[in-house]
């Protein structure tokens, strides 16, 4: 059946071609404004409305960090009556005019995983109706999608360098871009990168001549936004008790080496008590030595002190270039010497090779379900519900993986028993102004009510989560038998918030007896301990000290 | 700015015998907490002088609970306020009594 219906919709004269062909009249259609593959900036929107059609599917490259900036400019500018009606298929909105492309009617849909600093106007459009959206994915879910039903008709990339045949040379923030034209390239899509500059022989080939189209060279550098940097100045002693209790309540116990820490400033002050604490605790060598991670400049303190023994980052940070260079033993990096980032290949390192995840979140209800999303502000989750998801197809054993599966199935067969992998939820029971981190119903619920969502945006669904830290104490979710004791173990370590008030008394200490709670004092910490002179690095000036001035912040990040 | 006085019983008596100490700062989202040694052995007392107002449900919380879990007996607290999160009163308590239940002046 399905053959006689392909026949007939390609008509009398079976082609097998249609895409090559379509293609091919695109690439045609843009050579009249280049000179070989390079365009010039000027025709950059006379390049999009030869080459876009109405309806494609488009991947703006838009990363967590690397922007393609001028090409996103370039589309915003052309002819609406021409070029209309997109599907933006990119993994982050981060961008105003990433947005400003739907409220000119440029693009009518969106498929994307990311809108950090768009997420109060995402929602605004979605509102609006200014957006139709598919989903909101997780990177690795998102790439997926590319290779089967969101392949781009279109990518817009961003590179370092060029050569004049189109090698490209990404430099430290490749991220994204290999998956990108990976998929473009090879089904029939046009790639068009904006590039730094034109060189005669780039430093390293990371996307290869053949897979790029038209290359446009970009007046000025692509933009990167600092995204994980964390001044240790802003670190509150609350953050470090619970730094402390993460410390001696997980990672120890578990012997937690191969992890992926979230952006935050709780977990960059673990970053920064390893050196200090956990050298205390007798802890070097035992933990946090393998990472799936960006270049945190607060961890650097960690990798000078011989902690850490290897990195593989989803991009690079801006100021962390001279530094990763210099510590090729840690980094992964080219032959010319600066880092390879890869976001598609550290994601999947993230959810196979890694025991642990944690970072933050903004709201957690009484199943441990937990979302960043408002019902003002929709942020997407980037790679947190990957990595912060049980990986159902992993098969390989290490301690902390089986001792977390022990414990959730003590009764089940040791060779049968599927390991678990730890995902930690860590924050203060109070955020950001005083709201509080435990809700009894999330936004993200509301939120799908208001906009007739078929599934709520949840970050980490509750039955993957498997730890929650503030500094009240760790609730170990493994430990809990049932529901009650979930929410229960939950209530317990919620503070002085509305939720933690409600809590059983009674049943949070029959839970701290069997060790599903523990306390600060169960741990043994010492509350003067949480002082911010344990912090190996207390200001950014400490952490450029540590990296013998090799680390290089943003002004952003300079107050000296 | 709000007043609030807390008087509760606890179970024993503070370790250690050190006669004060003083921990934190008055700032925004911070407090100092001034802990003498004058009371009887199964007494406590906080007094509190707040910038927030309106918070005098969560006090009582967070005093009673921090007056159960370390029995800081014959210790009366004098906590200066700048609007602190409760988590933050707590985590300050905590070292107030452990300041003073250790060794030295």
């Amino acid at each position: 059946m399905l053959m006689s219906t392909n026949a007939e919709t390609r008509g009398t004269t079976t082609t097998w071609r249609r895409g090559r062909e379509a293609r091919d009249a695109r690439i045609e259609a843009g050579s009249r404004l280049a000179r070989g593959k390079v365009v010039e900036a000027r025709d950059a929107t006379r390049l999009m409305e030869a080459v876009v059609r109405p309806g494609d599917r488009v991947c703006l490259e838009g990363d967590n960090q690397k922007q393609a900036d001028l090409l996103s400019s370039a589309l915003l500018a052309v002819d609406p009556a021409k070029v209309n009606g997109l599907h933006m298929v990119q993994s982050g909105v981060v961008l105003p005019e990433h947005l400003d492309l739907f409220d000119r009617g440029v693009a009518k849909r969106l498929d994307y995983a990311y809108s950090g600093p768009q997420s109060a106007r995402i929602a605004r459009m979605l509102f609006g109706g200014k957006i139709e959206l598919g989903a909101v994915h997780t990177y690795l879910e998102l790439f997926a999608r590319y290779f089967i039903d969101l392949t781009p008709h279109v990518a817009l990339i961003a590179a370092v360098s060029a050569d004049r045949e189109g090698n490209l040379y990404t430099g430290p923030n490749t991220e994204d871009t290999p998956t990108v034209v990976e998929a473009t390239a090879f089904k029939d899509g046009v790639v068009i990168a904006q590039v730094n500059e034109i060189v005669d022989r780039v430093p390293r080939v990371d996307i290869p001549a053949d897979r790029v189209h038209f290359i446009v060279e970009a007046e000025k550098p692509f933009f990167v936004e600092p995204l994980f940097t964390r001044d240790p100045a802003a670190i509150t002693e609350g953050q470090i008790l619970t730094a402390m209790l993460a410390i001696k309540g997980i990672y120890a116990p578990y012997g937690v080496q191969r992890l992926n820490h979230g952006i935050g400033f709780s977990t960059a002050a673990i970053e920064l008590l390893l050196p200090t604490y956990g050298e205390k605790l007798g802890l070097k060598g035992k933990i946090a030595s393998h990472f799936a991670l960006n270049p945190h400049p607060a961890l650097i303190p960690a990798i000078e002190s011989g902690w850490v023994q290897q990195i593989h980052s989803f991009g690079s940070e801006v100021g962390m270039d001279e530094y990763i260079r210099a510590r090729s033993d840690i980094y992964f990096t080219g032959p010319d010497g600066s880092l390879r980032s890869n976001r598609a290949f550290c994601q999947t390192a993230g959810l196979y090779a890694c025991d642990m995840f944690i970072g933050s979140t903004l709201q957690i209800d009484l199943q441990g379900n937990s979302s960043t999303v408002t019902t003002s502000r929709i942020a997407g989750f980037g790679g947190a519900p990957n990595m912060g998801a049980d990986a159902r197809g992993r098969r390989h054993p290490s301690e902390p993986w089986l001792k977390a599966g022990g414990e959730a199935d003590p009764q089940g067969s040791a060779l049968l028993r599927r390991g678990r992998k730890l995902v930690v939820q860590i924050g203060e029971t109070f955020g950001d102004k005083n709201v509080p981190l435990f809700v009894e119903k999330l936004d993200a619920i509301t939120l799908a009510e208001k906009l007739n969502l078929e599934l709520a945006p949840i970050m980490i669904y509750g039955d993957d989560v498997t730890h929650i830290v503030t500094e009240e104490g760790v609730a170990n979710l493994l430990l809990c038998r049932d529901a009650v004791e979930r929410e229960q173990a939950i209530r317990g370590v919620a503070g002085y918030t509305e939720v933690g008030r409600g809590r059983d008394r009674n049943m949070v200490e029959r839970l701290r007896q069997r060790d599903v709670i523990r306390r600060p004092e169960d741990l043994g910490i010492n509350p003067l301990d949480a002082d911010r002179s344990m912090l190996a690095a207390r200001s950014i000036k400490d952490l450029v000290h540590w990296s013998g001035g090799l680390y290089a912040p943003p002004s952003k990040f300079r107050n000296w | 700015m709000e007043d609030f006085s807390f008087q509760h019983r606890a179970r024993q008596r503070a370790g250690g015998t050190r006669q004060t100490a003083i921990i934190g700062v008055v700032a925004s989202g911070n407090l100092e907490v001034l802990v003498e040694r004058v009371l009887p052995d199964v007494e406590c007392q906080l007094e509190i002088k707040t910038a927030a107002v309106g918070f005098g449900e969560v006090w009582n919380a967070v005093t009673a609970d921090f007056v159960a879990r370390y029995s800081p007996g014959g210790l009366k607290f004098s906590i200066n306020d700048g609007g602190a999160r409760p988590d933050t009163v707590s985590l300050r308590l905590a070292q107030a009594v452990r300041l003073i239940e250790e060794d030295g002046q």
